[in-house]
């Protein structure tokens, strides 16, 4: 992060007290599963873990849902909305803990507001600078999975398919089901780009739970190495 | 026009839009209001059909916002980026479809108050540029220039009171509402100041009374058509529309409920 580009109090000393860990991936990638046990994982093993989503701070998402419902979002308007509850929910909810010392899990960061607003035609310089005052996570953790995958285990779930989420209101296709996979296979595109320009760590999602969760501890392990467990905070 | 400030909406249309963008900008208390309600009547008389705007007015967000400053719950980066979303939802539900139709549209405060606003509470000038970089090039910004001490005065009469988010009182600047109100006001003027200069703002000195204002705007505008206007004698009849009580500097008498 430049200098010039921020909004918010400097970011450099919140990391040297806490971590701050992102999982990303298209939907239906394991993500968040992945994050639940990882979060589990590490309070077992005595670290103060705080875990974030999206979508969670409840004034501006009454804004979002009702622009969803309404069919009143733009590209533009879409991309600062989820921006100010992004900002929301940095400053609300992680920031406190990082800077508390916490080992912080977010599921999804900026980057997907990158590869999705992007994907929407919005201008990517733009949409980066709208999100500089993130601080850069210690790592982002990318689960790689084919679209068809990520289809697959959509629709074997429950949920439905959503408007948004099927990039319908980019016009790409009629159909529900072939709109979100031309849609997924833009976001895919994207993520593999900042693999490259971000560093997102890429990790093969499609394989089972078990090997994944192995793949995920051994990224993470690294980022233990000198923070402190509980005890030592509170007795040492 | 259309021209943005750098950064292209997506599914913009590709054509010229045959409307102006006029733009007034100016503190509270500068007389903007009264000097739009003016101009309006004005335009309209000349047979330009006007559609006026502001902001928070969106359908989308304007409500949540005011729920915002009510509880006075978010910081100071979410409420610039929730502005800048319901100043984009305008700019495509209303200001992109009067321009498209031919329309005169005029705004009340644009992306400059916004950005102001958003700066002296932290962010750079570079973000601020960056974020409302979509935001279409106004033919012409009027920028309606009176001292704080007018400011304040104009405030207290119409009042009664300063109000909080007018004072900057978010800002911690001082416990005090009127020392807040006065450094707050110093901030925002630098950061006008700058924007004059980088946006080309037609500054009019607007510690004067709402009809000399009128006089020099109304040239501007008609300096944008093309026209010549006529030059109107001190003392002749006012337009319809009220003006609003005029207050001539630091020794009038403040009337107020509180």
């Amino acid at each position: 992060m430049t200098e010039a580009a921020r909004a918010a109090p400097p970011s450099d000393s919140l990391s040297a007290r806490g971590r701050l860990l992102v999982v990303e991936g298209l939907d239906g990638s394991g993500k968040s599963t992945q994050a639940r046990l990882l979060v589990k994982w590490l309070q077992s093993r005595g670290y103060r873990v705080f875990f974030s989503e999206w979508n969670s701070s409840e004034l501006v998402s009454g804004a979002i849902r009702r622009g969803k419902k309404k069919g009143l979002l733009t590209p533009t308007t879409f991309a600062l909305l989820h921006a100010t509850d992004f900002a929301d929910r940095l400053e609300r909810q992680i920031l406190p803990p990082l800077r508390a010392g916490y080992f912080v899990v977010c599921d999804r960061y900026c980057y997907t507001a990158y590869v999705r607003d992007t994907a929407r035609g919005c201008d990517a310089d733009w949409v980066r600078n709208m999100y500089s005052f993130a601080p850069t996570p210690d790592k982002v953790l990318y689960f790689r999975v084919p679209v068809q995958v990520s289809l697959d285990r959509k629709l074997a779930s429950r949920e439905p398919i959503s408007y948004y989420e099927a990039g319908m209101d980019l016009h790409l296709s009629d159909d529900l089901v072939e709109s979100y996979q031309r849609f997924q296979s833009a976001l895919r595109r994207g993520y593999e780009k900042l693999v490259t320009t971000d560093h997102l760590v890429p990790i093969d999602a499609a394989k089972p739970v078990e090997q994944v969760l192995t793949q995920v501890r051994s990224e993470v392990k690294p980022l233990l190495a000198g923070f402190p467990k509980m005890e030592t905070l509170v007795h040492g | 026009m259309v021209r943005t400030y750098g950064t292209r909406i997506p599914n913009l249309p590709k054509r010229e839009l045959s409307g102006h963008l006029i733009v007034v900008e100016g503190a509270d208390g500068s007389g903007r209001t009264t000097e739009v309600e003016l101009l309006r009547e004005w335009l309209e008389i000349q047979g330009h059909p006007v559609v006026d705007t502001g902001l928070r007015r969106s359908t989308l967000v304007s409500k949540q916002i005011d729920r915002a400053k009510l509880g006075h719950t978010l910081g100071a980066t979410t409420m610039a980026l929730f502005y800048a979303g319901d100043f984009a939802d305008q700019l495509e539900n209303k200001i992109l479809p009067a321009l498209s139709a031919g329309s005169t549209v005029l705004a009340d405060r644009y992306i400059y108050t916004l950005m102001a606003r958003a700066i002296v509470r932290g962010a750079t000038r570079e973000y601020a540029q960056q974020l409302y970089a979509f935001a279409f090039e106004p033919d012409l910004i009027v920028f309606l220039d009176a001292r704080t001490d007018i400011l304040l005065h104009r405030a207290i009469a119409k009042y009664g009171s300063l109000d909080y988010w007018e004072s900057g009182m978010d800002l911690s600047l001082s416990r005090d509402r009127f020392e807040s109100f006065f450094a707050y006001q110093a901030l925002l003027k630098k950061e006008f100041d700058w924007m004059a200069k980088t946006y080309g703002f037609q500054r009019v000195d607007a510690n004067r009374t709402p009809l000399q204002v009128h006089r020099d705007v109304k040239a501007l505008v008609a300096a944008l058509f093309g026209k010549r206007v006529r030059v109107e004698i001190p003392g002749e009849t006012p337009p319809r529309v009220t003006p609003e009580p005029e207050v001539s500097g630091l020794g009038s008498v403040a009337s107020g409920n509180s």
